[in-house]
């Protein structure tokens, strides 16, 4: 499979709320960071949680988030990263 | 009288039913735990699986210890080329050690610069098969909310007071990666052999809310 994305790339976390099971969680949605590695293509929760096969597979990529950024106020190291698992199809070009 | 009054025949009924469970098994108490068992008998039942390889399975994740995981760290203090491996494909010299690790797994290093600690936000994803059954704390709500947005606090009440110069990275494991933390090996173990040194490494020194023991 083709990798929509590479390492370094900035990306943006989708901002969207399916009714169904997915492993987004709220706190990124919306959120942009960069890709820090690419994992490996992995089936699509919002289809297996539900007897699903996970067609097509997605790449799972480590995104990582300044703190700063991602939390209003945030008031420890200026430096402090988060970095998180996200499936390619809840993420954007930023 | 019915059969089913019948205490002897009830009895036969349920054996009929029944899988040995785990001696240690907890009586179930609310609605979801009597799901929970009734799910288990239903595949088992439906032959998805067998009770033994339930057993066998329950065994398997029981049997591991932080201690796997202190081996790693060891090898990796005493063995720079380990090290690297370690880092860079984790797997792959995870069993090289005889160990399973069932998940790809991502190793990350603490320095002098940079602090790692992981949380699964979402459930309590967790290295079992290096790590043993996650510590009560780790499944906590209160953990999995704060250690994402206040790491700094979280990790001083555990004991861990890292300096502001030093970057905080939080690991969320939110898909089929499992983590695990590299810790800095102590001052004064020079010339330490590995199983020496795993004795310092403790289970929260792997998951980053601690440093290992102090010689």
């Amino acid at each position: 499979m083709t990798a929509r994305f590479a390492v370094g790339d900035r990306v943006r976390i989708a901002d969207r709320n399916p009714p169904q099971h997915n492993r987004t969680p709220a706190y990124v949605k919306g959120r942009s960071g960069v890709v820090e590695r690419l994992c490996r293509p992995e089936g699509q929760p919002e289809l297996m949680a539900y007897g699903g096969d996970g067609e097509p597979f997605q790449m799972v990529y480590r995104v990582r988030l300044e703190q700063r950024a991602l939390w209003p106020g945030y008031a420890e190291g200026p430096d402090d990263v988060l970095e998180i698992e996200i499936f390619e199809h809840w993420l954007e070009p930023a | 009288m019915s059969h089913s009054h019948d205490p002897a025949e009830r009895e036969a009924h349920l054996a009929r039913h029944r899988h040995p469970p785990q001696p240690d098994d907890p009586e179930p108490r609310s609605p979801h735990e009597f799901l929970g068992v009734a799910l288990r008998e239903l595949l088992i039942e439906k032959g998805i699986y067998t009770a033994e390889q339930e057993r066998a399975r329950i065994e398997l994740l029981q049997a591991a210890t932080p201690a796997n995981g202190a081996r790693i760290v060891a090898r990796a203090w005493v063995d720079p080329d380990y090290r690297a491996r370690l880092l860079s494909g984790p797997n792959a010299a995870i069993e090289a050690l005889g160990l399973d690790c069932v998940h790809p797994m991502i190793v990350v290093e603490n320095s002098a610069r940079q602090h790692n600690v992981i949380v699964c936000t979402l459930c309590s994803c967790y290295p079992r098969m290096l790590l043993g059954p996650q510590p009560a704390w780790y499944k906590s709500s209160n953990y999995r909310k704060r250690v994402v947005r206040e790491p700094r606090k979280v990790l001083a009440e555990f004991g861990t007071v890292v300096p502001n110069e030093v970057e905080i990275r939080v690991h969320d494991s939110t898909a089929e990666m499992r983590y695990m933390v590299l810790p800095r090996r102590p001052e004064g173990t020079e010339g330490w052999d590995e199983a020496r040194l795993a004795e310092l490494v403790t289970r929260d020194s792997l998951v980053g809310v601690s440093h290992p023991r102090q010689p």
